[in-house]
C-alpha cells in the first residue's frame, strides 16, 4: 500500500539555521502520525514542506505517491491545512469561514452549505455557526480552523500544533474529533510539543529536534527504547519536593528529575514493584505525605531523554500561543 | 459559464475502499470572487475600517477646502475648490488603498495565505479578487469625497463623455495603483510594518506634486520630480476633463496628452506591481 507521505532526506536552510536536516518520514494510511518536537525543531517547515508551501533545498516528498515538488496542485486537492495559528476570518461568521473555503476547494453552491453544516455539527459548533467568529473563545476558532481544513474531505489533514492555547477540556474534545475523523477514513499528520498528545492520539510517532529525526516507533516501541520503568511520586506539599527526590536517588538507576509544573518527581528504576516498596518504605520513614505514588512505563520524554540526554517539556507551556518562537538554534 | 467548471468525481479511495468525494479546486473566477467577498465583508464589518475608509477623505477635504484653501492661489479664473477637487480624489486613490496593504500584510502573518496557498486553487486568483475588492472599496471612498466635494462647492465644466472618462480613469488609476499596495503588503512582516512603507511613499507621491497645490508653486529643486511623478499627471488628466481642457486649467498640452500619458503610467505600474505581487504570493519558499 503506498503511504499517505513518504518523505527522504528532507532538508531546507534559512540562512543559517538548518531547518530541515535530513529528515525521512514515512506516514501509513489509517492512523495518526505525530510529529513530536520542541520549539523550532521543524515541525511547522516540514509541514508546510508537505503542504506544497515551501519547496525543501533537497529530498524528496511524495503525498499518496503524488510528487509534492512536480505536481503540487495534485497534492492541494488531497490534502487540508490547519496552520499554527488560527486562520479563520473574524469579520465573518463560522458558517461563512466554512462556506467560503468548501467553494474554495471545488464544492458547488449547495454542496458547500451542506459540508460547512455538517462539519460545524460534528464539531459541536452549530448554535455557534451564525455568529461572526470574532464573538468565538480561542478554543471555538481553533475547531472552526480544524473545520475549514476538513470541509473539502481531504484525505490527508495536516495539523499543526492544533490544540497549543487550549484548555484541558478543549483538548479533549478536539482529540475527540480528530480520532472521529480517523475512524472515518482520514489520515492525520499533527504536530505537537505534548507528549501526552502523541501518546492519545498516534500509532506512529516521530520525534524530531533540531531538523534531525531522533527517534521514531510506535507509542510502544519509544517507551521500549529507554527501557525502564519510571517510579513518580507527587507529594502532598510542594515544600516536599527536594526531600522526595533525595529518596529517589537512593532507589533509581539515574538522577531523579523534579517536574514544577506538575509537581512530580520521577526516576527511571532497574526492576519495578520491589523498588516501589522501598521507596513507599523510604517516604514513610522521613514522614512525607504524598498524594500519589505509582510505577509506570516510560513516557516520552524520558525516550527524548534517553536518546538527546535533554528533557522535553516545552520551556512554559502555557504561553501566548500567538508569540513567534525567539529560538533560532 | 467559468464560475461553475469544477469538477466532481466519486472515486473509490485506493486506500480505504470508502468512496471519497475529490474535487479539483475551485476555477479562477470562483476563487476571486471567494477572495473579493471576504474583504468586501470585512469592509463594511470592521467599523473602524468603515469608518477610516468613508469618513477620511471627507475630513481631508474640509480641511483643504476650509483652512488651507484660502492661502492658495491656483491662478486667475478658477476657485480653488475646482482645482482642487480633482488632484484631491486623484491622492486619494493613495490614502485610501493603504489599508489594503495592512490587510494583505495581516493575511500573510496570521496563516490565512498558507491556508488558500495549501488550496487547489489557480494562485493568482487570491489576489486578483483582493485589487478588484480593495479598488470597489476605494471607489466607495471616493464616491463619499466627491458627494461631500459638490456639497462644499465643487463645480464641473465639461461634457458628460469627458466626466465619465474621468471617472473611469479614475477607477483604472485606482486598480492599477492597488497592485502598489497589494506588493507591499506581500513583502512586509508584519501589519505595521506594511503601515511603515506606505506612509513613506504616500506623504511624498501626495505632497511633492500637483495635486492639492499648482506644479509651479513647489519650490524649485522639487519641480523636477514633482512635475514628472504619477500623482501630478493623474491630477492633471481629471483636472483637464472636468474643468474644460488643459488650456483653461493653465496646463501645458492638451487634454489628451494627460489622459494618455496617465494611461500609461497605469499600464507600467500594473504590469510592474502586478508581476511582483503575483509572482510572490505564488512562491513556494
Ligand atoms: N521563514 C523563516 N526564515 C528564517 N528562519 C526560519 C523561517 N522559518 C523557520 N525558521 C527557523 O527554522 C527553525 C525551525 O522552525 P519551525 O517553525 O519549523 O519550528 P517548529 O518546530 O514549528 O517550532 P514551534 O514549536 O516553535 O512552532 C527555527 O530555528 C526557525 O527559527
Ligand atoms: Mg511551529
Amino acid at each position: 500500500m503506498t503511504p499517505i507521505i513518504e518523505a527522504r532526506g528532507i532538508t531546507k536552510r534559512f540562512g543559517e539555521v538548518r531547518a530541515l536536516d535530513g529528515i525521512d518520514l514515512v506516514a501509513e494510511s489509517g492512523h495518526v502520525t505525530a510529529l513530536l518536537g520542541p520549539n523550532g525543531a521543524g515541525k511547522t517547515t516540514f509541514v508546510s514542506a508537505v503542504a506544497t508551501l515551501l519547496r525543501p533545498d533537497g529530498g524528496e516528498i511524495h503525498v499518496a505517491g503524488i510528487d509534492a515538488c512536480a505536481q503540487p496542485k495534485r497534492v492541494r486537492e488531497i490534502i487540508g491545512l490547519a496552520g499554527q495559528y488560527a486562520s479563520v476570518e473574524p469579520a465573518m461568521t463560522g458558517t461563512e469561514n466554512l462556506r467560503m473555503v468548501a467553494r474554495l476547494f471545488g464544492l458547488g453552491r449547495r454542496d458547500a452549505r451542506t459540508a460547512a453544516a455538517d462539519v460545524l455539527e460534528r464539531l459541536g459548533l452549530a448554535d455557534a455557526g451564525d455568529r461572526l467568529v470574532r464573538t468565538y473563545s480561542g478554543g471555538m476558532r481553533r475547531r472552526l480552523d480544524l473545520g475549514a481544513s476538513l470541509v473539502g474531505r481531504p484525505q490527508l489533514l495536516l495539523l499543526d500544533e492544533p490544540t497549543t492555547g487550549l484548555d484541558p477540556r478543549g483538548r479533549k474534545d478536539l482529540w475527540e474529533a480528530i480520532r472521529n475523523l480517523v475512524a472515518d477514513g482520514t489520515d492525520v499528520l499533527l504536530t505537537t510539543q505534548y507528549l501526552e498528545e502523541a501518546d492519545q492520539l498516534a500509532r506512529h510517532i516521530v520525534i524530531i529536534d533540531h531538523g534531525r529525526v531522533i527517534a521514531a516507533g510506535t507509542p510502544d516501541e519509544l517507551k521500549d527504547r529507554a527501557g525502564s520503568n519510571v517510579i513518580e511520586v507527587r507529594p502532598r506539599s510542594a515544600g516536599d519536593l527536594p526531600a522526595v527526590e533525595e529518596a529517589l536517588s537512593k532507589i533509581g538507576c539515574e538522577a531523579p528529575y523534579t517536574d514544577m509544573d506538575t509537581q512530580r518527581v520521577s526516576a527511571p528504576v532497574a526492576g519495578g514493584a520491589d523498588q516501589l516498596r522501598d521507596v513507599v518504605r523510604l517516604l514513610d520513614e522521613r514522614d512525607i505525605e504524598v498524594d500519589d505514588v505509582g510505577l509506570r512505563r516510560p513516557s516520552l520524554d524520558e525516550v527524548f531523554l534517553a536518546v538527546t540526554g535533554k528533557h522535553l517539556e516545552p520551556t512554559d507551556p502555557d504561553s501566548d500561543p500567538q508569540s513567534e518562537p525567539a529560538d533560532a538554534a | 459559464m467559468t464560475t461553475e467548471t469544477t469538477v466532481t468525481t466519486s472515486t473509490p479511495d485506493v486506500a480505504t475502499g470508502a468512496r471519497v468525494d475529490r474535487t479539483t479546486g475551485a476555477g479562477f473566477v470562483t476563487a476571486a470572487l471567494q477572495s473579493a467577498r471576504r474583504t468586501v465583508l470585512q469592509f463594511f464589518r470592521t467599523p473602524q475600517l468603515l469608518m477610516l475608509g468613508t469618513v477620511q477623505g471627507a475630513l481631508f477635504l474640509f480641511m483643504f477646502r476650509y483652512i488651507f484653501g484660502g492661502a492658495i492661489n491656483p491662478g486667475e479664473g478658477i476657485d480653488y475648490v475646482d482645482f482642487l477637487v480633482p488632484g484631491f480624489l486623484a491622492s486619494g486613490i493613495l490614502w485610501l488603498g493603504m489599508p489594503a496593504a495592512t490587510g494583505v500584510a495581516e493575511d500573510a502573518a496570521t496563516g490565512v495565505h498558507d491556508r488558500l496557498r495549501s488550496l487547489p486553487i489557480p494562485r493568482a486568483s487570491i489576489m486578483f479578487g483582493r485589487s478588484l475588492a480593495d479598488t470597489a472599496l476605494t471607489g466607495w471612498g471616493l464616491l463619499v469625497t466627491t458627494v461631500l466635494a459638490f456639497i462644499v462647492g465643487f463645480r464641473l465644466d465639461a461634457g458628460v463623455g469627458e466626466v465619465l472618462l474621468a471617472v473611469v480613469l479614475l477607477i483604472v488609476m485606482a486598480y492599477c495603483f492597488m497592485w502598489v499596495f497589494i506588493s507591499i503588503g506581500l513583502t512586509s512582516k508584519s501589519a505595521q510594518a506594511a503601515t511603515g512603507t506606505c506612509t513613506l511613499l504616500i506623504v511624498p507621491l501626495a505632497f511633492v506634486s500637483a495635486a492639492y497645490v499648482p506644479g509651479d508653486s513647489l519650490p524649485g529643486w522639487m519641480q523636477p520630480v514633482a512635475n514628472h511623478q504619477p500623482f501630478t499627471v493623474f491630477s492633471n488628466a481629471l483636472r483637464s476633463l472636468t474643468l474644460g481642457g488643459a488650456d483653461r486649467v493653465g496646463l501645458g498640452h492638451n487634454t489628451a496628452y494627460w489622459v494618455a500619458l496617465s494611461l500609461v503610467w497605469c499600464a507600467g505600474i500594473l504590469l510592474v506591481f502586478g508581476t511582483i505581487a503575483v509572482s510572490r504570493f505564488a512562491r513556494r519558499r
